[in-house]
């Protein structure tokens, strides 16, 4: 009788209950990383398949260690490497996967919507793991805990997201779940990377300090490296010249402000060393909670009684 | 052969010659012989009651893919044919892209010739701008011409060399063919696997914008201005373009062109759910340009309904978003979708016949599109009225990539006849 869906595609749609029902499961297994012994039997017999078909080292290691923490196997599938340089389709994947039976599918892919079509054809929950530039649910619930942690609430912070907001699945899964809960979210980059199209997401800001001024969250983005080429941006030193969170910069948010980044960060491209290190930065909280959001999806999704009739329909 | 025909108790609407009345029509050697008053035509032999139907000239789809030769797993000659009469067209005209490109006399007669086989509607083939629709080098259009074909285009593959685009147009006016085009600007469109709009941006997909479409429909108006010739702009999609054809049309350029049943049906919501029965060139546009493509299909700045039925294959739609084919079907939901027109946006029946049938057979020049006494009895009866529901696994066509699957339809082909025979329904052997 949860009140989440079978599934974790994103976080668009998602009501305000329902996301502090996530965080509130999570803020609960935080407590168990600071045990000796920092392993529950919750999923004992349970088997979580992640599938990445994108390389990705931090998102797929925080939920090993969240699906072990809970006792459940834990088979990691790179399929970047395997049936794809086969030639196998998504749906012949999907089908072998379906056939061992697993308990959830933790799923990343290049392409945007990839999780939902795997979430058709297989007979137990997906979680999405970052699609394409679409969603990338468990970031933003890490960011949102580590928020909720540093400032006691969601609802009236302002916060600033810095950087390829156009290709940022982290952004999407951000602006969904912090407009529901009633945040203010600004965008700030340059106009290719921040078009004016996007102007029913939020207020857009072309300009670094007057995106974060007084702001209570500032949330670094990762610049990709292949921006360059396709003349999103002349060059990284540019970029940086105009974007990159220094602490002078950082002056202009609010004293208290908290600096985030969904990692790997680029020094010196879109955070500043001293920013990155300082105290007023959560990038390593971010890391920590990541293990607790999974823990508490894993628990949610996995944990149920299977569903006979839809294994059928696999 | 053909035997003798009585089509009675229907409304004739023949746009071409200015006729909507209750009239009988007789067939006699494949040819149109008599059109009377109800009850006036003296006939023993085959009839069709037609009560409560309309009596066109015979449907033309002047943009579809047959895909032979060399994709015959997705659609053949035979098969894209049989669609075609199922969905009340007499005629088709199928773009060049197969396998070999039909950029020669011997490719095209081989589609004609399969086309003969297969005895259902008329096939007239388009040849290629370029040899091997490689953009490069003009492809011998008087020989393709010579073996049938009707009209050059480089279908599927934009023309993005404004030289070659120029020097088409001029070589074509050799053989009064038209040049129709896929406006396309390759660098603007890029990856895009939709509509540049909100629900891109929404979905994460990467998108088309209307600029990539409008930028080269400027670019040919501009050329057609210098060269003269004949110039039709395919499935046109944005509201740019249809303002930039008005204008065109207003100061006496010929240019023509055609819209999709999808592009005044369907917008780039249809994609949300990652729906790869929703993706196709040029993409859904929103709601505003959908409003504009009926809008110009009434005033007429739009001159055609064309399908762009694109068959593909199960296995190249039930992939990934950014992976799936371009495209869908579309013969065998395309009248009752016009029909949809007429019944809530104000197209008249008359309008309605003109851009499926009056039109095309214009802009193709054919021997088609009137129901005149001594024409091809190619006619396609109408029950306006005919209540289904569209089940994809029962389209004829060998792929069922439509978007409209489930959609109620009202209106369906009660004959379709091609030079005096009934092609459908299908007739038993005799």
């Amino acid at each position: 009788m949860s009140i989440v869906g079978r599934h974790l595609l994103g976080l668009d749609g998602m009501g305000a209950e329902e996301i502090q029902f996530l965080l509130d499961s999570a803020d609960s297994f935080r407590e168990i990383a600071e045990r000796e012994i920092k392993k529950v039997p919750t999923l004992r017999g349970k088997t979580v398949v992640s599938l990445f078909f994108e390389s990705s080292t931090r998102t797929r290691t925080s939920f090993e260690i969240a699906a072990k923490r809970l006792s459940a196997d834990f088979v990691s599938v790179n399929a970047s490497a395997s049936s794809v340089s086969k030639g196998e389709s998504l749906l012949d994947t999907a089908r072998n996967i379906a056939a061992m039976s697993p308990d959830a599918l933790v799923v990343r892919h290049s392409r945007a919507g990839a999780p939902h079509f795997l979430a058709r054809h297989v007979g137990c929950p997906v979680i999405n793991a970052g699609d394409g530039a679409h969603e990338h649910p468990t970031q933003a619930l890490l960011d949102l805990l580590t928020i909720r942690k540093e400032k006691g609430r969601i609802a009236g912070l302002k916060v600033a997201i810095v950087g390829d907001i156009l290709h940022s699945r982290v952004t999407r899964s951000n602006l969904y779940a912090l407009r529901t809960l009633g945040a203010e979210v600004r965008l700030v980059g340059p106009p290719t990377l921040v078009p004016r199209q996007l102007a029913s997401w939020g207020d857009l800001h072309h300009n670094l300090e007057e995106g974060i001024r007084d702001a209570d969250v500032v949330m670094m983005l990762r610049l990709q490296r292949e921006r360059q080429g396709a003349n999103f941006l002349p060059s990284l030193d540019e970029y940086s010249r105009y974007f990159c969170l220094t602490s002078a910069a950082l002056d202009a948010a609010k004293p208290d402000a908290v600096v985030l980044h969904p990692g790997p960060i680029n020094r010196g491209v879109e955070i500043s060393s001293d920013v990155a290190d300082s105290n007023r930065s959560a990038i390593l909280d971010q890391v920590a909670n990541g293990v607790a959001v999974r823990m508490a999806t894993l628990y949610l999704l996995a944990g149920r009684v299977r569903d006979t009739e839809q294994r059928q329909t696999a | 052969m053909t035997q003798n025909l009585l089509i009675h108790g229907g409304r004739v609407i023949d746009p071409a010659n200015d006729i909507d009345d209750q009239l009988d029509l007789l067939v006699r050697d494949g040819l149109v012989a008599e059109l009377a008053p109800p009850s006036q035509i003296k006939h023993e032999g085959a009839r069709i009651d037609a009560s409560g139907c309309w009596v066109t000239p015979g449907l033309i789809d002047m943009h579809v893919h047959l895909r032979e030769p060399g994709y015959e797993y997705k659609e053949t000659v035979a098969t894209g044919t049989l669609a075609a009469v199922a969905g009340g067209f007499t005629a088709v005209a199928c773009m060049a892209n197969t396998n070999p490109v039909n950029d020669s006399g011997a490719v095209t007669e081989y589609i004609i010739e399969r086309a003969r086989l297969a005895n259902l509607a008329r096939v007239h083939p388009i040849g290629a701008v370029s040899f091997g629709l490689e953009g490069r080098a003009l492809a011998e259009i008087g020989e393709m011409r010579e073996a049938g074909i009707v009209g050059i285009s480089d279908d599927g593959m934009p023309i993005a060399d404004g030289a070659l685009m120029r020097r088409a147009l001029e070589y074509a006016q050799l053989f009064d063919l038209p040049v129709i085009v896929h406006e396309e600007d390759p660098s603007l469109a890029a990856n895009g696997v939709m509509h540049e709009g909100q629900t891109c941006l929404h979905l994460g997909l990467r998108g088309m914008p209307s600029a990539a479409e409008e930028a080269m429909v400027a670019r040919d108006i501009a050329i057609l201005e210098q060269t003269g010739g004949r110039l039709h702009i395919a499935h046109v999609s944005t509201v740019g373009s249809v303002r930039m054809l008005r204008d065109a049309k207003s100061r006496g350029l010929k240019v023509t062109a055609e819209v999709t049943p999808h592009h005044f049906m369907l917008t780039d919501q249809a994609v949300l759910d990652y729906d790869t029965n929703a993706k196709m060139k040029p993409p859904l546009r929103d709601a505003t340009d959908v409003d504009h493509m009926i809008a110009a299909l009434v005033d007429g700045t739009v001159d055609a309904i064309a399908t762009d039925h694109a068959p593909h294959h199960r296995d190249e739609k039930e992939v990934e978003f950014d992976e799936a084919a371009f495209g869908i079907v579309g013969l065998e939901t395309s009248l009752p979708l016009g029909l949809r027109l007429v019944r809530d946006a104000g197209l008249s029946p008359n309008a309605l016949i003109r851009a499926m049938s009056v039109h095309p057979a214009e802009i193709l020049n054919l021997n088609a599109g009137s129901l005149a006494v001594g024409k091809p009895a190619d006619i396609t009866v109408i029950d306006p009225e005919d209540r289904w529901t569209v089940d994809v696994n029962r389209l004829r066509s060998k792929s069922k990539n439509s978007p409209f699957g489930g959609w109620e339809m009202v209106g369906a082909a009660r004959a379709t006849i091609v030079g005096g025979g009934i092609k459908w329904p299908p007739q038993e052997a005799q």
